[in-house]
């Protein structure tokens, strides 16, 4: 990890030239695309990797015994080492999935339906998105146990108190985002992992948010487990990661079953392949796997602590920007320490659908709609709300294009300015 | 013409701003509501008969994008006086013709509600038979 003095700002006119899409041109307008908490973009080290291995040693991994299937096994098993570098793991902790919603089903399945009982309980929050809700609403059903959510403050900020009044043991499970998709707030998930432990839970950190944006350690968190998306982070769609214990991982039993998961297979049992491949069953996505690595080598060449700084400004920027537009909506966290590079906002009298479509004519990419956190959106009382959101590869005057649309969005719909 | 009245032509607007029939009857023989998930989108339409089938009166009501909405209001304006056979016959390009604005493939879920609403509404009465009441 970097020491903060030695923190250097971006080179951000060199490090865009690695993303070839940014030279889109869409409608007529230079792309500003700031929807990357949706899907990030991908730097071109990541897109040649893929075609490398498909040009070069396209190949089966873990059956081969000639040299292609050797170089795509190798390849294929290093991208695990760098995710595992990138959120400070060991190789055997790291099982590649399609995204964080495979990994949250994993843990559900394989974990979840063995060990929640009748009348035990799984803690989410209001604040989660579809994926780490959806499967805790199938296990508590199917077992029999009760969901409990977090309720969240005015603030935006997860409400502390209530999460210890709901916290018992029978809680088996606490599953909580690192860093909220809608409100963009950053939860302390450090001390919600001491206190879901303190209780004898198992504890989860949705991490599809967090890890594209700052340092993350594992072992600090101390989580038992931790899904993410390849796809967030500038590795390839299709692939993603989730994080366990070993000591879990190995007293767990798999979640599909087939290839490559087994050790030895008779016509009537198997006995089960080691940590992670127990976990990846039949022919992974091995392209997928290979560029998420080179992904996790980008980032780290970058310097984690420094996207977050960057992103951070241009958060602080827009925050400030958007608040002087007369009739916006700003929510979540109003301090910025508490919040990553997330805005999501309403213009008063503009539906998030209608400012999004009229931003795209200038080009101005942004997320409109649920977020897939329709919990949320019914809390804080509407169907739907805008979303900019910025990653490294945004600047400042991404921001001033954005404000620009949305200040004639309102001339449009008649608000004078 | 520039960007922004390509994307919402003033008469959209105007819709928006002041949506045509809006409102709604306790008692009709059609009478059906949807909703649109992907942007929240609610249009809920009810249409009185007369004895021949025809439509005497209508009202919609719902919130949500300014294409939702305008679409639904524009569509209850070329309802009244319709036989129930020819509001059958409204087509998705009928509507996309009265928005008169090049619509995207994710935007279509909202310029077709209304037009989905009216028509899982008529299903329902012929299913029926009789009026509903809301």
């Amino acid at each position: 990890m970097q020491l903060k003095e030695a923190l250097q700002p971006l080179d951000i006119e060199s490090l865009r030239k690695d993303f070839p899409i940014l030279q889109r041109m869409v409608n007529g307008h230079l792309i500003t695309y700031l929807d990357s908490a949706a899907t990030s973009q991908k730097p071109k080290q990541v897109i040649l990797a893929l075609e490398d291995y498909y040009k070069r040693y396209n190949a089966n991994i873990h059956r081969g015994v000639y040299k292609l299937s050797e170089e795509a096994t190798q390849a294929y098993e290093d991208a695990h080492t760098k995710v595992a570098s990138l959120i400070d793991a060991s190789f055997d902790e790291i099982i590649f999935t399609r995204n964080a919603t495979e990994g949250f089903n994993l843990v559900a399945y394989a974990w979840g339906l063995e060990h929640v009982k009748e009348g035990d309980n799984i803690i989410v929050s209001w604040m989660e998105h579809h994926s780490n809700l959806v499967p805790w609403q199938f296990v508590a059903r199917q077992n029999g146990a009760v969901l409990k959510h977090i309720r969240i403050t005015e603030d935006g900020l997860l409400d502390m108190d209530h999460f210890l009044s709901i916290l018992d043991e029978r809680t088996k499970i606490v599953s909580i985002t690192q860093f909220s998709n809608v409100l963009g707030t950053i939860n302390d998930v450090k001390t919600i992992g001491k206190l879901s432990h303190e209780k004898g839970a198992v504890f989860i950190v949705d991490a599809a948010q967090s890890v594209p944006h700052f340092a993350i350690s594992v072992k600090e968190i101390d989580c038992d487990f931790m899904a993410f998306s390849g796809h967030k982070m500038l590795g390839p769609t299709g692939i993603g990661v989730l994080y366990g214990k070993k000591d879990i991982l190995n007293t767990m039993r798999p979640f599909l079953y087939g290839g490559d998961m087994i050790s030895e297979v008779n016509l009537d049992k198997s006995s089960w392949n080691e940590i992670p491949w127990k976990f990846e069953a039949g022919t992974p996505n091995i392209a997928g796997g290979i560029g998420l690595g080179v992904a996790a080598d980008y980032l780290l060449g970058v310097g984690l602590d420094r996207i977050f700084e960057h992103t951070r400004n241009i958060t602080k920027y827009a925050l400030q920007k958007l608040s002087e537009i007369p009739g916006v909506v700003i929510y979540g966290p109003k301090e910025i320490n508490l919040r990553g590079g997330v805005i999501s906002f309403n213009v008063k009298g503009i539906h998030a659908h209608d400012l999004a479509s009229i931003l795209d004519r200038f080009g101005i990419a942004i997320r409109a709609g649920h977020h897939c956190a329709m919990p949320l959106m019914k809390h804080l009382g509407i169907q739907a709300c805008a979303r900019a959101s910025f990653y490294l590869y945004n600047t400042l005057e991404d921001v001033d294009k954005l404000i620009e649309g949305i200040n004639e969005a309102r001339r449009i719909f008649g608000y004078v300015s | 013409m520039s960007a922004e009245e390509m994307v919402y032509r003033e008469n959209i607007l105007a819709h928006y701003r002041e949506p045509q029939n809006f409102g709604e009857f306790e008692i009709a023989d059609i009478c059906n509501k949807g909703l649109n998930p992907l942007c929240g989108d609610a249009v809920e339409i009810f249409v009185r008969l007369n004895g021949d089938k025809v439509v005497e009166d209508v009202r919609f009501k719902g919130s949500g994008c300014a294409i939702s909405q305008a679409s639904a209001s524009m569509l209850t304006e070329t309802l009244k006086g319709k036989s129930l056979e020819e509001v059958k016959n409204i087509s998705k390009e009928d509507i996309l013709g009265m928005l008169g604005i090049p619509i995207g493939p994710v935007r279509l879920k909202c310029a077709l509600l209304s037009l989905r609403v009216l028509e899982g509404g008529i299903v329902k009465f012929e299913e029926n038979g009789v009026a509903n009441e809301s």
